[in-house]
């Protein structure tokens, strides 16, 4: 609770007549629900499939899970030309430096190069992503690198703008150690939760488990979601 | 926060109030009497609400009086509602009015910033209360008791305080029934 609030409420009231949407101007963003989550092994990602330009969803299934390299994902929030753009020039780098090396990429050099490109050019970007993947060093591993261009590792992350409404959920229901299918679950229950309380998520509910065998993609339609209480 | 149960309501808030990044309280009380088994919880600004809470409290007083007999949760209701759609220009208030009356039992009616009024069996209101949207539409089920109650309602806003910068400080519950109201303070310890 604020004991002084500023002025520029009155603002909002004031705006003028959203009849009549201008979402023509407006521009295209990726007002998402991202996770992943970390398990012996693995990692488990997961995204909304919603794409706004303002109130209009320009892509009701848009794939926010990107692949960079065989092993490693990143999950895409912000600006979609911005994310698309880095995920794009990461993507190659990492793919040289691949080669270069003749061994796989480490999911921490993934996670340091996107960290690089969004803390350099902060000021112009707008991007959220989480990079999640395995490799041989360290298994799976979860790096989020949010606005700003911050890199932490962390066991379980969530992104976007329908992140604010799950952190209670993540919060509380996660446990250390849980198999791949426990993080499968969790992470579809968090995304839907996520999706029915933010206007910016929706759709389906993309998931990947990613592991030393490699890649299953799996996509829950809207009505399969897990459902819950709605007041 | 306040959740309906069958006999009453059980309702809850941090204890923090900032200005700025300063803690000026530390140990608020936001849940506020406006009569004998009807309670509001306050949030948005600390000036507007105790404003408000203080106007209704003598408008239902007066009400009650005249009535001659204890006034209906959904009359207090409509008093915040009045108050806060007529001046929504001026006004940061964001309400719930939670309480216990004869004709229905434990109601929660929830006044959000802009003024509408509507009813719901469990609401969560203030800043802190987007972190825990996901956690309350997951765990809340219809029909828990009275200490089911307490405890979801300790647990969220515990999640809620990790997690928001204004809000923290102790867990302060309330139960409202046809036998009054009993206060519950839960520390940090």
């Amino acid at each position: 609770m604020a004991a002084y609030i500023a002025q520029n409420r009155v603002e909002m009231f004031s705006r003028s007549n959203d009849m009549v949407p201008n979402w023509e101007n407006q521009e295209v963003s990726t007002g998402t629900t991202i996770m992943a989550v970390e398990f012996d092994g693995g990692v488990v990602i997961g995204a909304d499939s919603r794409t706004t330009t303002g109130a209009y969803i320009a892509n009701r299934v848009t794939d926010k899970l990107t692949p960079i390299h065989d092993h490693i994902f990143c999950c895409r929030s912000g600006s979609a030309a911005d994310t698309q753009a880095i995920a794009d020039a990461v993507s190659y780098q990492l793919g040289f430096h691949s080669i270069e090396l003749d061994e796989p990429p480490l999911v921490q050099t993934a996670a340091n190069l996107f960290k690089q490109m969004c803390y350099r050019y902060r000021e112009e970007l707008m991007a959220g992503i989480i990079v999640a993947g395995w490799d041989k060093r360290r298994g799976g591993q979860v790096y989020t690198v949010p606005m700003g261009g911050m890199l932490v590792r962390q066991p379980v992350s969530v992104g976007g703008s329908g992140s604010s409404y799950i952190y209670g959920f993540v919060d509380s229901n996660y446990r250390t150690g849980m198999t791949k299918e426990e993080c499968l679950r969790f992470t579809a229950e968090a995304l839907a939760l996520a999706m029915e309380r933010d206007g910016s998520s929706g759709g389906v509910a993309r998931l990947a488990a990613i592991t030393e065998a490699g890649l299953e993609r799996t996509v829950i339609l809207g009505n399969q979601l897990p459902t819950f209480f709605n007041a | 926060m306040a959740v309906e149960f069958d006999g009453g309501v059980v309702i809850g808030a941090d204890s923090r109030t900032t200005t700025g990044a300063y803690v000026a309280n530390r140990v608020t009380d936001k849940l506020t009497p406006i009569h004998h088994s009807i309670f509001c919880c306050r949030s948005g600004s600390a000036a507007d609400t105790q404003a408000i809470a203080d106007a209704v409290t003598y408008q239902l007083g007066f009400h009650g009086i005249e009535l001659n007999e204890p006034p209906l949760v959904q009359t207090a209701a409509n008093l915040f509602r009045e108050m806060c759609y007529r001046y929504r220009e001026e006004l940061m208030a964001g309400i719930i009015v939670a309480g216990w009356d004869r004709r229905r039992g434990g109601q929660v009616y929830t006044v959000p910033v802009g003024g509408m009024l509507t009813r719901q069996p469990v609401c969560v209101g203030g800043s802190g209360s987007s972190y825990i949207y996901g956690f309350v539409d997951s765990s809340y089920r219809a029909g828990m008791s009275k200490d089911d109650c307490l405890q979801f309602t300790a647990q969220a806003l515990s999640l809620a305080m990790e997690r928001d910068g204004s809000s923290g400080g102790v867990v302060r519950l309330a139960v409202i029934s046809e036998n009054g109201v009993e206060r519950h303070v839960i520390t940090g310890k």
